[in-house]
């Protein structure tokens, strides 16, 4: 089973490389993982999708909680909103790319590119309907595409905060 | 006031109060060495080899309680503090080693003895950092330390480019932080909590299994009242000696893969097993499906990461073992003895831990008179292997921070080391470290330390001419086939000692043995003692890969 976990870092060189360097170590597997700037310039925010039981999922997020790079862990819920970006470059002849174009409309989605021959397309949306829209374009010849990790924020009033009081240095959380 | 980095870094220990660092001088910390040259109120010890600083940082950190600090520099010296920080880690020891690094333009370029130290070492330290600003390091060094003590203790890295070192900084005098560890260790009089007091209250057969975490927390009077209130005989894993009296009646020895009959017994029979400060490794529990199959299981922690790791356990309750025992002694009920304390005592009259008197020299017979001649107040440092499952089962240690040992990594050539820094932590105890002579060969050059600052040291070294564990393991379980167990008549430790200007002994017979021990522990000096044993001893009981732990293999199976 899948699991999208939320986790607040600071955002300092080599954080990242101990995230995943934590996954690798103890043995868990990841689905994706994303990461980007947040509101606060001095905090980075890392979505990974996990794969695995419940025990795989409190063990991952204790072990993360144990990093001191890390602020904050949360498990998003299943109801959020999640993204991920595709950009596919498909083989369009001047016979198939009509229905090309008619496919992409249907899936919202959009053609960036275009030449004699080909098509890039880009697409946002959960990962189901991505996976959708590839296996539809299939048909045509995927030439080339590149992927994003899941993004993912909870609905709602639920957020994801830094709440660590500034000022002075504080461990917060993470050290145990 | 403005001082160079190297200056900063040593006002910066002084803060943290630090007396001792073991460290080795090279290319990229030649500023910090030129700073320590005038430094007289912190002692400096040279090892032989990083390796040995960092396992005598160690010893020094798990005798004392304080904080083990570590200088080496750059490339080799760092990669050779690797197996010390490690060892550190898996036992959760506060350790800060400061390395030194190539100068910052030169990082990434493959320079002379340039390694990612940081990157190597993120999986054996709590925390590490390369500095970056010189103005950050004070800011730095008090968290280095605040880390490596707080909560579970761990090994904590500081990475200084050599350019970093001389750069000068403002630099202001801080007292030491208050340590805001408490509030991570604070307890919750929640749900759990009643829930395990409830558990106490109603249980006719509870278990204690008490592991390193109670020495850590310096809870053992605590633990001692609390199996007295309930009547619950107590087990301890490796690092948990010390952590119970192994003079108290209650005390049941060590549990697991070599712990004693009754102990493995009454885990697998209890109905309530109180883990506290302990982290079911696969040394104590080896067949999870067959381990306390009857039992409520209550654990206690400091690392809410350990809670369920392992084992699934029923009541969880994170904090500091202090806390959570204060509770216990309050609330739980005083109960009386009953047929469970007597099963007990059987099964301790009917497989006590014994050994065979042969005529040849019983390295279990030498740790006997050892704890008799010391009364038990002894500092014991181990190596790895038959020696160490001897020195844990057959000294009675009733004492927090006198066993000192590597156990999760179980590291062949810590001993040596680590008994440096505790003789050097604890001045005026009697610190003996009991060695196999395959561990012992692996740094056997800190002999050239103990020489250097005459520290009073005796070096048990049971030499049984093969790799003993590893033998044990071929005889019984590969069919005697001693695939590269064999060392033969390779060193003459007596020789060895003597080169370095170390008084040593040979001991071939039981007879010698209370004689020679008895010699070596008047002299106040570096002593080496040879004891030659068979190589077909064995650490018995023995629970076979794979079993459950009331399936042992014993001297009369």
């Amino acid at each position: 089973m899948k699991h999208i976990l939320g986790v607040l870092v600071e955002n300092h060189p080599g954080v990242l490389s101990k995230v995943s360097g934590l996954f690798s170590r103890r043995g868990f597997n990841i689905y994706s993982l994303a990461v980007g700037m947040t509101e606060d310039p001095t905090v980075s925010r890392i979505t990974i999708v996990v794969e695995g039981d419940s025990y795989i999922v409190e063990q991952v997020i204790k072990q993360l909680n144990k990093l001191i790079d890390v602020i904050k862990v949360s498990r998003i819920e299943e109801d959020s909103l999640t993204r991920e970006l595709a950009l596919i470059k498909v083989k369009a002849e001047p016979a198939t790319r009509h229905q090309i174009v008619e496919l992409i409309n249907i899936f919202r989605a959009q053609v960036v590119d275009i030449n004699k021959n080909h098509l890039i397309v880009e697409i946002t949306g959960d990962s189901e309907k991505i996976t959708a829209l590839v296996d539809m374009l299939k048909d045509y010849g995927i030439e080339e595409m590149v992927r994003t990790g899941a993004i993912a924020i909870n609905r709602g009033r639920k957020m994801l905060k830094d709440d660590r009081n500034k000022g002075g240095y504080d461990n917060g959380n993470n050290v145990l | 006031m403005k001082l160079q980095v190297a200056q900063v870094l040593i006002e910066c220990l002084r803060e943290q109060g630090v007396d001792t660092i073991f460290g080795y001088p090279g290319g990229a910390v030649l500023p910090i060495y030129d700073a320590l040259y005038d430094v007289k109120d912190i002692k400096h010890i040279l090892t032989a080899h990083e390796q040995g600083a960092t396992h005598a940082a160690d010893g020094y950190a798990r005798a004392t309680g304080k904080v083990g600090v570590v200088i080496v520099t750059s490339g080799p010296g760092a990669t050779n503090t690797v197996t010390g920080i490690a060892t550190a880690y898996m036992d959760s020891v506060p350790m800060v080693v400061f390395t030194g690094q190539v100068a910052s333009s030169l990082i990434g370029r493959d320079s002379f003895q340039e390694v990612d130290i940081t990157g190597i070492t993120h999986p054996i330290t709590k925390h590490n950092y390369i500095v970056k600003d010189p103005q950050q390091l004070p800011q730095i060094i008090r968290r280095a330390f605040h880390i490596a003590r707080s909560g579970r203790p761990g090994p904590v890295l500081v990475d200084i480019p050599k350019d970093i070192q001389v750069a000068m900084v403002d630099y202001t005098p801080a007292s030491l932080e208050q340590d805001n560890s408490d509030r991570a260790g604070e307890v919750q009089l929640d749900e759990n909590l009643y829930r395990a007091i409830e558990a106490i209250d109603n249980c006719e057969r509870p278990v204690i299994y008490a592991g390193g975490g109670i020495n850590i927390a310096g809870a053992n009077e605590k633990l001692v009242e609390f199996a007295e209130r309930i009547k619950a005989p107590v087990s301890c894993s490796l690092m948990g000696m010390g952590a119970f009296p192994g003079t108290h009646p209650y005390y049941m020895g060590m549990v697991g893969m070599h712990g004693t009959r009754y102990s493995n017994y009454a885990f697998t029979n209890c109905d309530l097993l109180i883990a506290v400060g302990a982290r079911f490794s696969d040394r104590v529990v080896s067949d999870v499906e067959k381990f306390a199959p009857m039992a409520k299981i209550i654990h206690v922690d400091i690392d809410p990461a350990e809670l369920g790791k392992n084992v699934s356990t029923h009541i969880q309750i994170c904090g500091d073992v202090n806390r959570v025992l204060d509770v216990f002694n309050e609330k739980v009920k005083v109960k009386e003895e009953n047929r469970w304390n007597a099963q007990i005592e059987k099964w301790k009259q009917e497989h006590p831990l014994t050994y065979k008197m042969n005529g040849t020299l019983s390295p279990q017979y030498i740790i006997e008179k050892l704890y008799d001649l010391t009364d038990g107040q002894a500092i014991i440092s181990t190596e790895v292997g038959q020696n160490q499952m001897w020195a844990a089962q057959f000294y009675k240690f009733t004492k927090a921070r006198t066993f000192i040992s590597s156990g999760g990594l179980g590291t062949m050539g810590y001993g040596l080391g680590a008994s440096i820094g505790a003789a050097l932590g604890r001045p005026g105890e009697r610190v003996v470290n009991i060695a196999g002579d395959g561990s012992f060969k692996m740094n056997s050059t800190e002999l050239a330390t103990i020489s250097r600052y005459r520290i009073p040291i005796i070096q048990l070294v049971l030499n049984n001419h093969s790799l003993g564990m590893v033998r044990q393991w071929q005889d019984l379980f590969f069919n005697r086939r001693y695939s590269h167990s064999s060392l033969g008549q390779d060193v003459d430790f007596v020789k060895l000692a003597e080169a370095y200007n170390i008084k040593a002994f040979r001991i071939d017979n039981n007879q010698q043995v209370e004689e020679v021990l008895r010699s070596a522990l008047e002299l106040n000096e570096p002593v080496l003692i040879e004891c030659d044993i068979h190589p077909d001893d064995k650490v018995y009981p023995i629970v076979p890969p794979g079993a459950g732990i009331d399936s042992l293999i014993d001297l009369n199976s």
